[in-house]
């Protein structure tokens, strides 16, 4: 579908199938994610997410197609795999008289346990107070307790799943966040991260796979993902466009006065910026697709029901 | 939010607090549409049931009043179902089921208030509502007015039905008032429970605690010879049998029941006036920082989430026992010789020695009872499941049959290590009324323990249904309720074989004074293990709910 990915992948998906009575939750979905890679996982609420890592961790048995998490099979080998592989569910429910510090622990040593000094640190870093009993945390505060109990794990760990993290995070627990991921990165983990907070992915990710209804539509690095949607150029010119309207590739060209805006399929911009330096450029700004114009695409599509376009 | 200050009320302020009562009530109404005409007809049958069966068993007045006269004579019984007032075919009924259906429609109406008030608290169902035009009486408002309607409903069904099978009228409405008013009481004592404590379990646990108070209280009272002791006028369970239902009724226990239940409803509605939603009186302590050595794994967690209602139910047990040992030896207080009242005792305990009838009686109460702490230490894995605290433990190193062994050793265990308490306790309670207390320890003792293979049979099939059938795993309830109504109400209903069969605790052989085969219990002990054994192996292969 896309690059070639290192020989052994951390996650290996094939055509996987999963219904519930008539729904098709997944419909055929592939996922590849490399090892060592910070993989994206997006779609719209629906599109099966949450079915898919829920497969992975061996807690549904899909119907169809093959899964292979770190070479072995998520539902045969689910408690030697889980020793290697933290998660972090996007709703956190705890149990009310527990403390927070005693399921970080517990979490902790279900995996094989739990690294002193990193808890320590990282208590610190998302301002959590492990005393607290689970029925007096908000969902902020379930979040970091699920998000300590994984980032502190122990060392066997080769693999973070992480649906929806950051829900209920505010803006700076979002920065400590992002932090800790790209330290997960630095030390060699693989992270899948769900999630709809798009900068996040964008800062984050080194590839991403976008899924709608239960199929993937798109897989690959963010610059291989722009370089199949449009730039939007602005510019001020010196003479009159000429025939940049019929240039292929160019949407939406609007001229007020000397100034122009449209936009370009990726693509094709070696063209249109000879076209417009033959009318003289005074000034010119091109600002790349971002991943919510390419998220909203594959939003629109699915609304409308289309087929994607590739 | 702080406390609430409560003074003015102008008419409109306090139509402001009951706001949406009325949409409340429905929604109320809606979810429990199955849940309510369940327990309303399921009563109703077994009154009615047991009126066609005192018909049909004792169907001359004389043979009524000899049961009527060697009830009354023996304390143990009288402990156990109160005197009998009147010997009519109604005064049978009211005597059998005044305080027994009284039980039942409290249980009825405090699940109905729990599941209304804190559970949706709990759950953070009740916040959304509250943001609405939703006053602040509403909702407790509303829970009551759901358990009024099921109580009355019963009242209805249960009087309905006795008067319409010929019973006189007066009685039939003495019975139904006395079983709904007695609901209805525990209906408002639930609503105070919901306000003193955080969790539904620890209100409902408190409730229950209190009906199990208000039996003693009962039995204590009825269980000396000369017609009642004070005592059970401290009882409500006691209210609703001195209605004297077909015996003359005595109407002014309704002014009792009206009384309490209205000061019991004030002081649930001036809890809750003065807390905040989701809060309770006991303050939330911080916990430790770290975890005990102890929270280390699934069997950990099991222990931790399941021992305090483990210590809860073995008080409980140890309470029973003790109070029903020292009521045994009022057995031998039977007027002598009076083969009826032999054979529906015998019945129920054996044939043996009327004291060793007493005692197999009360251990097959307690083994009855068992099977509630057992089913519910099974289910806890099905609520840990919905409610999505199974998905994070399974997601560690852990198999689904780990996660199931520490829920599963608490059932099976746990309800060994009650009965074994409750059996101590009703031995040595025994002995020290009869002067010697260590006397019976070893039969008794074994007598409760024997109870084991049963409970683990009910055990075995929560545990099939868990692992086979989860979304029906609610539905447990209903067959523990089956066995424990075949085990009260059945003996003196005279029920045909087959269907006393159904329930696993009629092939226990009646302990202590009788001599026990080990068939029974290998076959008990086989089918449990056939049902634990196929429930998880269907926990294994299936989908996480």
């Amino acid at each position: 579908m896309t690059t070639a990915i290192s020989p052994a992948p951390a996650i290996r998906v094939d055509g996987l199938h999963k219904s519930f009575g008539r729904t098709h939750a997944l419909d055929g979905l592939d996922l590849r994610v490399g090892a060592g890679e910070v993989h994206g996982f997006l779609g719209p609420n629906g599109a099966g997410k949450s079915t898919t890592i829920r497969v992975l961790l061996g807690l549904l048995r899909a119907d169809g197609g093959t899964a292979r998490l770190l070479g072995k099979d998520p539902w045969q080998d689910a408690v030697e795999l889980h020793r290697r592989i933290a998660y972090v569910p996007g709703d956190l429910t705890l149990w009310r008289n527990l403390s927070g510090g005693e399921v970080i622990d517990l979490y902790g040593r279900l995996r094989g346990g739990l690294d002193a000094g990193r808890r320590a640190e990282l208590l610190e870093r998302f301002e959590l107070d492990p005393t607290k009993k689970g029925r007096t945390y908000s969902k902020g505060n379930r979040q970091k307790v699920a998000l300590v109990a994984a980032f502190a794990s122990a060392p066997e760990v080769e693999l973070l799943i992480l649906d929806e993290p950051t829900s209920g995070l505010d803006p700076l627990m979002e920065e400590v966040f992002q932090n800790c991921v790209a330290e997960e990165r630095d030390r060699g983990r693989t992270v899948l991260l769900s999630s709809h907070v798009l900068s996040e992915v964008e800062a984050l990710c080194d590839r991403v796979s976008i899924i709608r209804g239960g199929r993937t539509v798109e897989s690959g690095t963010l610059a291989e993902l722009r370089h199949l949607t449009r730039t939007s150029v602005v510019a001020e010119l010196a003479g009159p466009p000429g025939g940049l309207g019929d240039l292929p590739g160019v949407h939406g060209l609007e001229l007020r006065g000397d100034r122009v805006s449209f936009q370009v399929e990726t693509d094709k911009l070696d063209a249109v910026l000879g076209a417009l330096g033959a009318s003289g450029v005074r000034s010119l700004t091109s600002t790349p697709p971002t991943l919510e114009e390419l998220f909203l695409r594959h939003y629109q599509d699915d609304a409308r029901g289309a087929a994607v376009a590739r | 939010m702080t406390t609430v200050a409560v003074p003015l009320p102008a008419p409109a302020a306090r139509a402001r607090r009951l706001a949406g009562t009325g949409a409340l009530l429905r929604l109320a109404l809606r979810r429990d549409r199955v849940l309510i005409p369940a327990w309303v007809l399921g009563l109703g049958a077994v009154v009615a049931g047991t009126g066609s069966s005192f018909e049909a068993l004792y169907d001359t007045a004389a043979r009524r009043a000899a049961l009527a006269v060697s009830m009354n004579g023996n304390g143990s019984m009288r402990a156990l179902y109160g005197p009998v007032y009147g010997d009519s075919v109604g005064g049978l009924v009211a005597w059998r089921m005044a305080g027994f259906g009284a039980v039942l429609a409290a249980v009825m109406s405090l699940l109905i208030v729990v599941r209304h008030t804190r559970e949706e608290e709990e759950t953070g169902r009740q916040e959304l509502l509250c943001a609405g035009a939703v006053g602040r009486r509403a909702p407790l408002t509303a829970a009551l007015l759901t358990a009024l309607l099921a109580d009355a409903a019963l009242a209805v069904v249960i009087a309905g039905s006795l008067a319409g099978s010929g019973r006189p009228a007066a009685g039939s409405l003495a019975l139904g008032l006395g079983i709904g008013a007695a609901g209805l009481l525990f209906a408002a004592l639930a609503a105070v429970a919901a306000q003193l404590t955080e969790s539904a379990r620890l209100a409902k646990g408190l409730t229950g605690a209190v009906l199990g108070l208000a039996f003693a209280l009962r039995a204590a009272g009825d269980a000396g010879t000369d017609n009642s002791s004070p005592l059970t006028w401290l009882s409500p369970l006691g209210w609703s049998q001195h209605l004297r239902a077909y015996a003359g009724e005595r109407w002014w226990p309704l002014a009792l029941f009206a009384v309490a239940t209205a000061l019991v409803a004030c002081a649930a509605y001036a809890l809750t006036a003065r807390r905040d939603l989701g809060m309770s009186f006991l303050p939330a302590r911080p916990g430790p920082a770290r975890a005990p050595r102890s929270l280390s794994g699934p069997l950990g967690l099991a222990w931790r989430l399941q021992r305090t209602t483990l210590a809860g139910w073995t008080l409980g047990f140890v309470c029973a026992g003790g109070i029903f040992g020292g009521l045994a030896k009022g057995a031998a207080d039977l007027v002598g010789g009076n083969a009826r009242t032999r054979e529906v005792v015998a019945r129920m305990g054996g044939q043996q020695d009327l004291t060793d009838a007493f005692l197999a009686t009360m251990a097959g109460l307690l083994g009855l009872v068992a099977a509630l702490f057992a089913v519910g230490a099974v289910l806890r894995l099905h609520g840990e499941e919905t409610a999505g605290r199974a998905e994070p433990v399974l997601a560690g190193a852990v198999g689904r049959l780990r996660w199931a062994a520490g829920h599963l050793a608490l059932a099976f265990g746990g309800s060994a290590v009650i009965l074994a308490f409750g059996g101590l306790a009703l031995s040595v309670s025994y002995g020290a009324s009869a002067g010697d207390p260590l006397g019976r320890t070893g039969p008794v003792l074994a007598a409760a323990l024997a109870q084991a293979p049963a409970v683990w049979t009910l055990t075995g099939l929560a545990v099939l249904v868990l692992g086979l059938l989860p979304r029906a795993a609610p539905a447990v309830w209903a067959l523990v309720g089956g066995c424990l109504a075949l085990g009260w109400v059945g003996p003196s209903l005279d029920l045909p074989r087959w269907a006393m069969d159904l329930s696993p605790y009629s092939h226990l052989p009646k302990l202590p004074g009788t001599d026990a085969t080990a068939a029974p219990f290998l076959w008990l002990l086989a089918l449990s293990a056939l049902f634990t054994a196929a429930g998880l192996v269907g926990l294994r292969r299936r989908d996480l709910c």
